[in-house]
């Protein structure tokens, strides 16, 4: 919401090309839902929209602490956008706590609204201020809106029979109808969301819609900001769209699947963060014939899975990191059955429990290599909310068409995150339906006819799939060495190395889409000499990076991998036109050395592991110190820049117990 | 096995309608175990047991862990998985609840059940779902090379424990009961015809069935059947209830719980304290057998028994109640969701609230 996006119209409403906001408040305060809301609106109104909440790890930490605090930032634009923006423009606030934990983020010359209520001495206290932010001047940066946000609220639900704690919970609809009426959105979905969601609730149900109603009135009618703003429509494709998660995406996506295939679906999960959501969007969709159970741990999860893949229905398991290292021993099963199976992996901060609500991209390496003996499969990553859809289709496509486990990686941020998708019609989706064998593929040395279920489909490698219940083809698979043809248990040395190659082959066969490249200079050679590779949920910051290095008239190309097993064909040329190939990652380098196996080529690394997705304005940046010939420092196992920091924490913490002690 | 499954098994095969015969569920593979293993005999005994249950090879499905008894499946000719060490519950799980239509088994031992798979074993209990699990239990690690196992008493002299084990064993009656079993039932290797008809009672039972087969190994353990003679064993006197002379009670439903050449021996209930002792078979307090009480709290003290007054615990169905099974209740839900078919993908896909862009 720079000034220059600026232009004033005689109405006095000021279009913006783009802005971000950001809901803050105590985990309580309901900013998640204000935040999916007004996301939702600036959708229906035709916006591109990104989000991005931030929440803690805790179900409720202390109230009013900074370690509470909660927050949902959205990006909105009247053109196409990939991220939820850098800095947010507008920071809603609903207490200290929230104020002191986001202000620092928010853009000089930015507008704040807070909820004069939270200010006590107390609310102060909590946070950690020595003197209150609203009066000591230390926000003259920034437009100020202190309003008694709850105050007001309470006074427009008065006639709802709520007791006063209830009364003062609406407070964060209040808010949500004063930046509507800010940013001109009509409220009238959001009306109707509140009556469904609180239908069995009358009370709370108007006191929600009058709170609601009334911060759009005050906004209107006290003229509490010296401009209201617009965004316009954002450009897109015809068609039908809606605002879609990550986490629901990949669940859309695997039911899709699942129905294009003609199979149930079956999903073993186990609830872990950030992932059980998708266990929770597939619950609820019996009607879909999605089958769910909660196992009794991640093991049983992959297990019942691939049970149920064994008995006919398309086996999914998701979970995060931690889990996904409870499933290795039985995706090394799943390998050498070689059963469709589709393994999500919503990925957060490790290792351990890490960082269980933030966002990294760490567990690469434990998709590509995590497993004991060769135990090849294909690894597929989602790229933005709404790809999901898309990705999940595909790793099922792969699962079923080449009979193997796939990883679909995906990350907290895209898990969170939402924007708009544009729903497929039926016949844009890919037909998955596969042959289960019902009859013999063979004959003994008797002539009698017989099953062999590690015979080769020739082009993909596959081995025939025949379910339980089907007559004359019985079987026995499982973990020991297979035979190849019968599947009998083999012990012979040639046969074992022959499996072994032939279920490396498969994979590297797997029929992958070549890399594209985003080179608007020029074809690969002859454009830009700086090419950026990113894979997973990069890809949004990765671009709009790249169209701001463009912006300043530098070349920049990009490349985004969804294949990283097997990588498309194309990689190591595409790689190799490069002069220089920077790989930023939420990770230590894990993809950079996996194209420097696969490739030999060497690429430059921008590595961060903060629990944030990178902002595209630090992308662009290092991008241009790269164009510029600036080798980057990332600090990846330095350990004279590791002891360095640590000194400095160490100085940091003398500090402040020395503060202590003053006190 | 449920009325499903029997209904599916006669008509499966859509050609020439036989009777399966025990030639039907078995495989070429050459069985590899010890001479002289009591997993010969069950092998045997299922290959003779699975034809009279009228289900077809091809809806049976035979799942194990990792372990001696877990290479059954690949001598029984239906369809099988050998999978991985403890988790056969999961994998049957999976098969069983989205598959109403099949017969589904478990064979496990000892360690894979009790020690790495414990928890898979009483979650596939307290869910009732459909599978026969069978425990071969030889109180031993046979698969690899006679290391001491969770139902070894303390002091097995084993190559991890040369001073003898220090670890209390399980009861794997009284872990299934206590994890809500709804069919317990005990036998041993060397009574074809007891384990033939508590296998069957197992088959017929509508829920998970847990059965313990009591096993010696002649390979690491000196004497089939658990080790003895460890601290208070109690001694070999012919006229002790409690001596290894005695064979192991059989339960019996509906009979007097009395034993000893003459029945002079019998399961006692203190009435005041509802606990089973040994006491004489003329005793009017003597136990009538009734495996179809609802509280377990029977069962389990006559699974407990054994553990303090005789030297082999009672054999035969310990509980046998009526449950809804996990598969039941998992279809139900499903065709109560679904009661016109599949829903709508693309309407699913569109949601509520969704917009129109023109282009």
């Amino acid at each position: 919401m720079s000034t220059e996006q600026l232009s004033a119209r005689p109405d006095g409403v000021r279009r913006l090309e783009n802005v971000v906001i950001r809901f803050a408040g105590d985990s309580g305060d309901g900013m998640q839902l204000t935040g999916d809301r007004f996301g939702a609106q600036a959708a229906a109104i035709g916006n591109d929209v990104a989000t991005l909440p931030n929440y803690p790890a805790e179900i409720r930490a202390p109230a009013g602490t900074v370690a509470g605090v909660s927050s949902y930032q959205l990006h909105i634009a009247d053109h196409d956008i990939t991220t939820p923006g850098d800095q947010p423009d507008v920071l809603v606030a609903m207490n200290p706590a929230a104020l002191k934990a986001n202000v620092t983020e928010l853009r000089p010359g930015g507008v704040i609204i807070t909820d004069t209520d939270a200010f006590t001495a107390l609310g102060l206290e909590k946070a950690g201020y020595e003197s209150d932010p609203l009066t000591d001047g230390s926000l003259d940066a920034y437009q100020l809106h202190a309003i008694n946000l709850t105050g007001f609220a309470a006074a427009a639900v008065a006639d709802h029979n709520l007791k006063r704690k209830d009364a003062a919970r609406t407070k964060n609809m209040f808010a949500l109808g004063l930046v509507s009426w800010m940013f001109s959105q009509p409220i009238e979905d959001t009306v109707a969301y509140l009556r469904k969601r609180f239908a069995a609730k009358p009370d709370v149900q108007a006191a929600n819609i009058s709170a609601l109603r009334a911060g759009w009135i005050y906004g209107e009618t006290t003229e509490a900001f010296a401009s209201v703003y617009e965004v316009k429509p954002a450009p897109l494709p015809a068609g039908t769209y809606r605002h879609m998660k990550g986490n629901k995406a990949i669940a859309y996506g695997l039911v899709a699947a699942a129905h294009q295939a003609a199979m149930p679906l079956f999903l073993g999960a186990y609830p872990i963060t950030p992932a059980s959501e998708v266990l929770h969007e597939l619950s609820a969709l019996a009607s879909f014939d999605v089958r769910s159970f909660q196992a009794e741990d991640e093991i049983a999860a992959i297990g019942a899975a691939i049970g149920a893949s064994f008995a006919g229905m398309l086996g999914v398991t998701v979970t995060s990191g931690p889990g996904m290292a409870l499933k290795a021993e039985a995706l090394g099963l799943a390998v050498i059955m070689e059963l469709p199976l589709v393994v999500v992996n919503v990925q957060r901060g490790g290792p351990s429990t890490g960082l269980p609500t933030k966002t990294e991209q760490s567990d690469l390496l434990q998709a590509l290599y995590g497993r004991h003996g060769e135990a090849p499969l294909p690894v597929v990553a989602v790229r933005s909310p709404a790809d999901g859809f898309a990705a999940a289709v595909e790793a099922a496509r792969i699962a079923l068409t080449y009979r193997t486990p796939v990883i679909l990686l995906s990350d907290s941020y895209i898990a969170n995150g939402s924007e708009p998708w544009r729903v497929p019609e039926l016949d844009e989706l890919p037909s998955l339906g596969i042959d289960l064998a019902t009859e013999p593929n063979a004959v003994d040395p008797e002539g009698n006819p017989i099953f062999l279920p590690y015979a080769r489909d020739p082009k993909t490698l596959a081995r025939p799939l025949a379910i339980p219940g089907t007559p004359g083809l019985t079987h026995r698979i499982g973990g020991l060495e297979k035979a190849d043809g019968t599947g009998a248990v083999s012990y012979d040395p040639d046969n074992h190395d022959l499996m072994i190659r032939t279920r490396q082959a498969k994979i590297d066969g797997v029929d992958v889409p070549p890399l594209e490249v985003d080179d608007p200079d020029g074809p690969p050679g002859s454009g830009a000499d700086v090419l950026v590779v990113g894979w997973g949920s990069t890809w949004g910051p990765i671009g709009e990076a790249c169209q701001q290095v463009r912006a300043q008239g530098l070349k920049v190309a990009q490349a985004h991998l969804t294949h990283i097993a097997p990588l498309p064909a194309n990689v190591a040329s595409v790689l190799s036109e490069y002069h220089t190939v920077l790989v930023p990652e939420m990770n230590l380098g894990q993809l950079a050395g996996h194209l420097r196996r696969e490739t030999l080529i060497d690429t430059v690394g921008y590595n961060v592991t903060r629990g944030m997705p990178f902002r595209s304005s630090e992308l662009a940046s290092v991008i241009t110190r790269v164009i510029a010939g600036i080798a980057d420092e990332d600090g990846t196992a330095a350990v004279g820049d590791v002891a360095a920091r640590l000194a400095a924490n160490a100085n940091a913490n003398k500090q402040d117990a020395t503060l202590e002690a003053g006190r | 096995m449920s009325e499903v499954n029997e209904a599916s098994g006669a008509t499966a095969d859509g050609g020439a309608k036989r009777a399966p015969t025990v030639a039907d569920f078995t495989t070429g593979a050459e069985a590899r175990w010890c001479p002289g293993c009591g997993d010969h005999a069950i092998l045997s005994t299922m290959r003779g047991l699975l034809p009279a249950l009228g289900v077809a090879p091809e809806n049976t499905v035979v799942v194990s862990g990792i372990g001696c008894s877990s290479r059954l499946p690949y001598y029984l000719d239906t369809y099988g998985i050998h999978s991985i060490h403890g988790r056969a519950p999961s994998f049957a799980t999976g098969i069983s609840i989205n598959r109403p239509d099949l017969s589904v088994w478990v064979v496990t031992g000892d360690g894979d059940a009790l020690s790495i798979g414990g928890n898979h074993l009483i979650h596939a209990l307290r869910r009732n779902v459909n599978l026969k699990i069978l425990l071969f239990n030889n109180h031993i690690y046979g698969l690899t090379k006679g290391q001491h196992s969770p139902t070894s008493k303390v002091g097995t002299v084993s190559p991890s424990s040369p001073h003898g084990s220090l670890d209390n064993p399980f009861n794997p009656l009284a872990l299934a009961l206590g994890a809500g079993a709804t069919f317990v039932a005990r036998t041993i290797d060397s009574d074809r015809r007891h384990l033939t008809a508590t296998l069957t009672a197992a088959a017929a039972h509508k829920g998970a069935a847990l059965v313990e087969i009591r096993q010696g190994c002649p390979t690491f353990s000196a004497i089939p059947r658990q080790p003895r003679g460890s601290a208070g064993a109690p001694s070999a006197e012919a006229d002790n209830p409690a001596s290894p002379e005695q064979g192991p009670i059989r339960l019996s439903p509906g009979l007097p719980i009395v034993f000893g050449a003459n029945e002079q021996w019998g399961v006692i209930r203190d009435p005041s304290t509802g606990e089973l002792a040994i006491g004489h078979g003329g005793d009017s307090r003597v136990v009538v057998h009734d495996p179809g009480t609802q509280n377990s709290t029977y069962a389990y003290a006559l699974a407990r028994l054994a553990e303090t007054a005789l030297a082999e615990p009672p054999i035969g169905v310990y509980r046998s109640v009526s449950q809804p099974s996990f598969d039941q209740l998992f279809q139900e839900r499903l065709a109560t969701a679904r009661p016109g078919g599949r829903g709508e993908l693309r309407t699913l896909l569109t949601g509520v609230d969704s917009w129109q862009v023109a282009g």
